[in-house]
């Protein structure tokens, strides 16, 4: 029983632990909103250009450093989209909120 | 900045995107959820261009502008009705993203902080995220394929199942072969680019085999699964790279997906595995047998305008064909003239209702339908027995009674109770069958009155009856 804990241990901690929050956290999400749901969620998967970024972000101009590009560049069509699109729809929404108070 | 204070950024723009999920609880937080949503990318975003001091910085700037501005442009753009293509079409570019961060990572491990060559820990993490990341790539470019309806140009993106002999058995056979060759990358000592590109280019391929056997009806259920596939292939390279970040994000986007499947499985009473092997949907709109036997008592806009405003309650269900016709403006006009005249108005949108979750929920909003008139199936089944008058409009199987009868395909999937209201108005094009290919005894019944013709002109011509 010694030594520190492999990183793959300590990623899946974090895994398990998220799987259960995300679980209990969509269950509350309204129905209405499952459109928006998806959009949303897949802009926080492009989360993902983190990664990419690293990749491109080295000195050398490579295989490696180019993929990471394009990754950047399909991952940030994403952010973009995503939040924007999310907004879009959920202005709907509110539109009608304003108009039932009046 | 060190990697502690790294870690803790990326911390913070974890919690961000959970409260951002938490905030869809409700219409009116949902906003501000988005919000903190946009800050914890910004947040995540922002300290990673730090760390990588200065290496490649303009390069990365320039590609951020293009996918940004693309993305912005289609975002402004992009039509209500055609929402279940851009999410599909936004699978695919985080699964196409997962396979190249990950051949990156074997390219050249160090630029994550990972030990070069990687440590095999690492490296079955990163085979996990490639091969869900391509599935995801191909299979969300034939969704998006069959959902754009670009049948005609391609076969592969047929709305209809394409099938084939042997086709579970070849799947099988190839997801095999793919895992071998992952366990060949997982065991090599060195970079090992030749089972890596093998077991990459056979998921490419199965994300296509897998796609193309689902038919059109149950599309809600392939986008949902693709949802979560795209956040299981970012928890993967999270895995690899030791990001927290990435399989936090990752798990929740994953686990969205995987709940919302479920609810469209159930709402269509279709069992998961059955929808994956697909097949379904091939009957699609064939002529209801014994159509010629039974009477069918059809009726004018007219009437049905003078049914609905001497009615005290009428509930509208909105089907797809609604969408298609692009009637919603029209319906939510009909609406407040009904209002107007004292007639409490409901919509009633079972969880089908659109080509994607919450979908049909979006077409009204943009219909500026308020949306406390809108109920979900739960909600309002109890409501139709007290109900004057139900308005189906270009909705079929999912008010379709022989779900109450043993033996019948599809009995026991939830429907909408519009049976049992006092009036109910039947609005579609023709007497053909929906998704299910199947008869609906609704149409036949004493009380029902068929209004037929293009929804959007059926409605315009209520509303003039109703002036």
């Amino acid at each position: 029983m010694g030594g520190t804990v492999d990183p793959t241990v300590i990623n899946l901690v974090v895994f398990v632990l998220a799987v259960f929050v995300g679980y209990h956290v969509i269950w509350n999400v309204t129905p209405a909103l499952h459109t928006p749901l998806m959009s949303l969620t897949n802009a926080i998967s492009s989360v993902i250009i983190v990664g990419a970024i690293l990749a491109a972000g080295v000195e050398a101009l490579d295989l490696g450093s180019t993929m990471g590009l394009v990754a950047v560049g399909l991952a940030s069509v994403n952010v973009a989209g995503g939040f924007l699109v999310t907004r879009r729809m959920l202005e709907m929404f509110r539109r009608k909120e304003r108009k039932g108070d009046a | 900045m060190s990697a502690n204070q790294v870690a803790l950024a990326y911390l913070v723009a974890s919690v961000f995107f959970i409260l951002a999920l938490k905030g869809l609880s409700s219409p009116v937080s949902a906003r501000r959820g988005n919000v903190l949503g946009m800050i914890g990318m910004a947040l995540a975003g922002l300290t990673t261009l730090m760390i990588i001091a200065g290496g490649g910085l303009m390069f990365i700037f320039v590609a951020m502008l293009i996918g940004g501005s693309i993305g912005t442009v289609v975002a402004r753009r992009v039509q209500m009705t055609q929402m279940p293509e851009l999410v599909a079409a936004m699978h695919s570019l985080v699964g196409m993203a997962a396979v190249l961060i990950a051949a990156a990572a074997v390219n050249n491990p160090a630029a994550f902080g990972v030990p070069d060559p990687m440590p095999t820990g690492n490296r079955l993490e990163l085979f996990i995220g490639t091969f869900v990341g391509a599935i995801t790539f191909t299979g969300s470019v034939i969704a998006f394929g069959k959902l754009a309806g670009l049948g005609k140009h391609f076969r592969l993106f047929s709305s209809a199942p394409v099938v084939f002999p042997g086709q579970h058995w070849l799947n099988l056979a190839l997801a095999l072969t793919m895992i071998g060759f992952g366990v060949a990358f997982f065991l090599s000592p060195d970079k090992a680019w030749t089972p890596f590109w093998i077991m990459t280019g056979i998921a490419f391929a199965l994300g296509v085999l897998i796609i193309i056997p689902i038919g059109g009806a149950d599309m809600p259920v392939v986008i949902s699964m693709l949802n979560s596939y795209s956040g299981w292939a970012a928890a993967g390279i999270g895995f690899s790279l030791n990001n927290s970040m990435l399989i936090i994000a990752g798990s929740l986007v994953g686990s969205s997906g995987a709940i919302l499947s479920y609810i469209m499985c159930k709402a269509m009473n279709r069992a998961f595995i059955s929808v994956i092997l697909g097949g379904f949907g091939a009957a699609e709109g064939t002529a209801a047998a014994g159509a010629g036997q039974q009477t069918v008592r059809s009726g004018s806009a007219e009437d049905a305008a003078f049914l609905m405003a001497n009615a005290e309650s009428v509930i509208i269900v909105p089907g797809y064909g609604l969408a298609v016709a692009r009637a919603q403006h029209a319906v939510r006009e009909m609406a407040d003239f009904l209002i107007e005249k004292g007639v409490r108005v409901r919509y009633a949108i079972h969880p089908v209702a659109g080509r994607m979750p919450g979908h049909m929920n979006v077409l009204l909003a943009e219909a500026e339908v308020p949306y406390d008139q809108v109920f979900e199936m739960e909600d309002i089944n109890g409501e139709f027995g007290t109900t004057d008058v139900a308005l189906v409009l270009g909705a079929n199987d999912v008010v379709n009674p022989l779900a109450y009868e043993k033996g019948s395909p599809i009995y026991g999937m939830p429907i909408l109770d519009v049976v049992k209201a006092r009036t109910v108005l039947v609005n579609k094009r023709s007497m053909a069958a929906g998704y299910a290919g199947l008869d609906n005894p609704l149409f036949y019944m004493d009380k029902t009155m068929m209004v037929f013709g293009d929804a959007k002109k059926v409605v315009e011509d209520i509303v003039k009856g109703l002036e």
